[in-house]
């Protein structure tokens, strides 16, 4: 395959991805060489805080604060490079192209203007149609997060919806636009696990239906590797691999069996978890790490 | 060794009323390590508070080694019953160092010899005495809830309320922390009451379980029950399933309770 060829195939393709913050001790190297490729597919990046999945993801959208310094061989979206773009062609792209989806409902939504404006919002700026128009699709939008009484919830301030209604609406919001491409950041940590996994179905469901790529940040590696296509784990900043989801524990790399054995489970036994032993040689890769695909 | 008998938690008045726990009853007798489970809203962290004595507004029986105990506490109960609660960021002063914060119960008991029990408990967690003169923000989370479990420690209690002890930390210093737990209890044959969302941390460190759902207990299970899958009510059994990850074809049968 020619390389223009397998660009133009990606959806979102991201070479050497480097961030790193200034600090008064030196800078601290969020992410370091992070290069991977995706299609229409919903691909999992794990690690524990700190491993740098959270700033590859604002990275790609440069949601980062402007004393981020950023370096990339590419960040290619659609056959764009979002590098070379001004703040606002980026703009553009934001919502439209990709959206994004945080953890905290209760910190993401305007507390001041009802649910039904905000989402309404999110399609006005990116569509020219009628305040009616934008109004309807914001209420088909709600109907599709399955939202029982949309009518009723679009007047509602966000102190008044509970927070897996909460997350629906951040989904909604964030999938009014039609974009290609959603990051999710942790997006269901704060909810309970029944909770959680309906409002992953309603993600699951409305991703292949339109047929977006979905990049799903979370620490907990089970239940991306039961929702996901791929996987990436991530440590220090740095991709330590990437697995098919469904072949996850048969993984050998050793900082993945480590998240995995220390997990308790329900029908282990009593004996002491095994710990996570790191190893610094991990850190220790390659510069220029091959496109992982 | 714990005895609740009948607790009821009825919070406001009126038309904003909220019955946060119902006719709540268990034991734990010595040694034991009982579990409270259930989704946010569910009561668990509510019981826990009331025998604590951080929430007086409770009717009911709480017994603690065969005597009751009643909304105004004792000091000598404190030295029975010590918690170890969920965020690790908030539950130590952030301008008291590590020694200071682990000799305050020590100088309101007036146990005495301060400096070697310190020591001591900070051996026992596994911190050793280079943490002793840090302040909390010079330790990561897990160093910060090993903190959290000494200063439950030190006055050597015999009942250790564990309110969501690992939810705010990685898996990696969650297996850590349950470790050290589990090493501590059998050390010192202590009773453990610990409140988690998580099944399979409940699952690891409990042998018996109550299942909480709206300020009621759905059932009381054993582990093997959980492992076996032979859970009498629904709620528990969807519970279940939910832990076990994402299973689209199993979502939609999932039911409100």
């Amino acid at each position: 395959m020619k390389r223009s060829d397998s660009m133009d195939n990606h959806l979102l393709s991201v070479k050497n991805l480097c961030v790193s913050f200034p600090s008064p001790k030196g800078a601290v190297d969020a992410v370091r060489h992070v290069s991977f490729a995706m299609g229409r597919e919903k691909i999992g990046i794990v690690g524990e805080s700190g491993s740098g999945k959270s700033v590859t993801g604002r990275a790609v959208l440069r949601l980062l604060p402007p004393y981020a310094r950023v370096t990339a061989g590419h960040i290619i979206y659609q056959g764009r490079d979002l590098q070379s773009l001004s703040e606002k062609e980026m703009r553009g792209i934001r919502g439209r192209g990709i959206s994004m989806v945080m953890q905290d409902p209760k910190y993401s939504l305007n507390p001041v203007r009802t649910v039904g404006r905000q989402i309404r919002e999110a399609y006005e700026i990116n569509h020219t149609v009628s305040r009616h128009e934008a109004r309807r699709q914001a209420l088909e939008m709600l109907e599709a997060v399955r939202i029982r009484n949309p009518e009723q919830v679009y007047h509602l301030y966000p102190h008044e919806v509970s927070g897996g209604m909460g997350q629906r609406i951040m989904i909604a919001m964030m999938l009014v636009p039609k974009p290609g491409l959603l990051i999710a950041d942790e997006p269901t940590s704060a909810l309970d696990v029944t909770v959680q996994l309906q409002v992953l179905a309603i993600l699951d469901d409305l991703v292949s239906q339109r047929g977006m790529g979905l990049i799903f940040i979370s620490h907990d590696l089970e239940l991306v590797s039961s929702f996901c296509d791929r996987i990436i784990i991530m440590y220090g900043g740095r991709i330590m691999e990437v697995v098919a989801a469904d072949r996850l524990h048969e993984s050998s790399h050793p900082y993945t069996r480590g998240l995995l054995n220390c997990l308790p489970k329900i029908d282990g036994d009593r004996k002491p978890l095994p710990t996570l032993q790191r190893d610094d040689a991990w850190l220790e890769q390659p510069e220029n790490q091959e496109e992982v695909i | 060794m714990l005895r609740v008998d009948r607790l009821n938690v009825i919070f406001g008045l009126g038309a904003a009323k909220n019955h946060a726990v119902k006719d709540v009853s268990f034991t734990a007798a010595r040694g034991d390590s009982f579990g409270l489970v259930g989704e946010s809203g569910s009561g668990k962290s509510t019981v826990l508070n009331c025998i604590s004595g951080l929430l007086a507004n409770w009717d009911g029986t709480i017994e603690v080694d065969g005597s009751p105990v009643f909304h105004k506490r004792h000091m000598s109960f404190y030295r029975k019953v010590q918690m170890v609660f969920q965020d690790p960021y908030g539950s130590l002063h952030p301008r008291h160092t590590i020694d200071q914060t682990l000799k305050e119960p020590i100088a309101i008991h007036r146990l005495g010899d301060a400096n070697r029990r310190v020591d001591r408990v900070l051996r026992e967690v596994g911190l050793g005495p280079r943490f002793r003169f840090r302040y909390p923000h010079q330790l990561s989370g897990g160093q910060r809830q090993r903190v959290a479990v000494a200063r439950a420690l030190i006055l050597e209690p015999e009942i250790i309320l564990l309110d969501e002890p690992t939810s705010a930390l990685d898996v990696s210093i969650q297996a850590e922390v349950l470790n050290l737990l589990q090493e501590i209890r059998a050390e010192r044959n202590l009773t453990y009451v610990l409140v988690s969302h998580d099944l399979a941390v409940v699952s690891h460190m409990c042998d018996r379980i109550a299942v909480m759902n709206r300020g009621e207990t759905v059932e009381i299970i054993d582990r093997r029950q959980l492992q076996s899958g032979s859970l009498k009510e629904r709620y528990t059994r969807q519970l279940l399933t939910a832990s076990k990850g994402y299973d689209r074809a199993a979502i939609d049968q999932f039911q409100d309770f």
